[in-house]
């Protein structure tokens, strides 16, 4: 089974990293993109988990991948 | 009088806050590595600066996990009391020890250098050898020191007086012009509402010296003794 988490920095949260590249894209000539957020992804590969490996996935994305208090996260499972 | 100072892998200020405690202060002092599992017989534990773990995911977010990390939670809940610079502040709002997170500097800029902190609430442990509205002058060493949180924790922190030190300038005005790293309300260093728990960007322990260039961060360790009733002996 094959898990994908993106963890992305929260709305209210300032990116100061998506802003730097948002400059960086309107010196390249592009000003017309008005936003950048940078967040991550990551792959995980689980084996022989049980049916809950799912819950399992969301308490660890809860618990360590991300932080609620500053990031969102959105789990994919591939077959 | 006994301190711990817990060492994860990547924790480099370390020697700076033994040196403080134990040399300055005379108070014994051991390292802790983050595989012990027990912090009995300690009266003040210190979770220095550095890079645990590199700062992988975020910062802090792995030395949650350390095994040393359940003693030093135990400890709090209890009623310990708890240092975290820096990085161990970082550890301490990824184990929800304290409310909010540290986000990278507006600026994007790691920042070395001193700067003017006005002292708020002094009636907690940590503090109460200063006068509210004190500055002091204190080095920061940081990359992601932006403190933040949503507005209702905010608000407790405010009205809890847990808010223990803003970036401000040498007279202690706090502006937008005295915030190093995009802090919300300028804020360096907060505690928890039972007052046990302080978490603080600045580094007290390097400016434990005259020859430092400060020796305003004794005044964290003194008030620490002072809560404790302990005198220093070196």
């Amino acid at each position: 089974m094959k898990a994908r988490v993106t963890v992305m920095p929260k709305k209210s949260v300032l990116d100061p990293q998506g802003v730097a590249v948002r400059n960086a894209i309107a010196t390249h000539g592009f000003p017309q993109v008005q936003s950048v957020r940078i967040g991550k992804v990551m792959e995980i590969e689980i084996e022989g988990a049980g049916a809950d490996a799912e819950a399992r996935l969301h308490d660890i994305c809860t618990d360590l991948l991300s932080n609620p208090v500053i990031e969102d996260y959105v789990l994919e499972i591939e077959a | 009088m006994k301190a711990a100072v817990i060492r994860f892998p990547g924790s480099n200020c370390d020697q700076d806050c033994h040196y403080a405690l134990q040399h300055v202060f005379g108070v014994s002092t051991d390292y802790v590595w983050h595989k012990e599992s027990s912090l009995k017989g300690y009266d003040l534990v210190v979770l220095p600066g550095g890079f645990s773990y590199g700062d992988y995911l975020r910062c802090g977010a792995i030395a949650r996990f350390s095994p040393i990390m359940k003693a030093v939670t135990d400890y709090a809940n209890h009623g310990g009391l708890l240092i975290g610079i820096c990085n161990g502040f970082q550890v301490l709002t990824e184990s929800r020890l304290l409310p909010g997170a540290l986000v990278r500097n507006r600026s994007l800029h790691f920042i070395c250098e001193h700067r003017f902190l006005r002292v708020g609430a002094t009636d907690n442990p940590f503090l109460n050898a200063a006068q509210p509205g004190q500055v002091l002058n204190i080095p920061i060493a940081h990359g992601e020191g932006n403190y933040t949180a949503d507005e209702a924790t905010l608000a407790e922190l405010t009205a809890n007086r847990q808010i223990l030190l803003r970036y401000s300038d040498e007279k202690g005005v706090v502006s937008d012009a005295t915030n190093p790293n995009g802090s919300l309300q300028n804020i360096a260093g907060i505690c928890n509402a039972a007052r046990n728990v302080f978490g603080l960007m600045p580094h007290p322990e390097r400016a434990c010296e005259a020859r430092l260039g400060s020796t305003d961060g004794n005044l964290v360790f003194q008030s620490i003794l002072n809560h404790l009733g302990v005198r220093a002996v070196a």
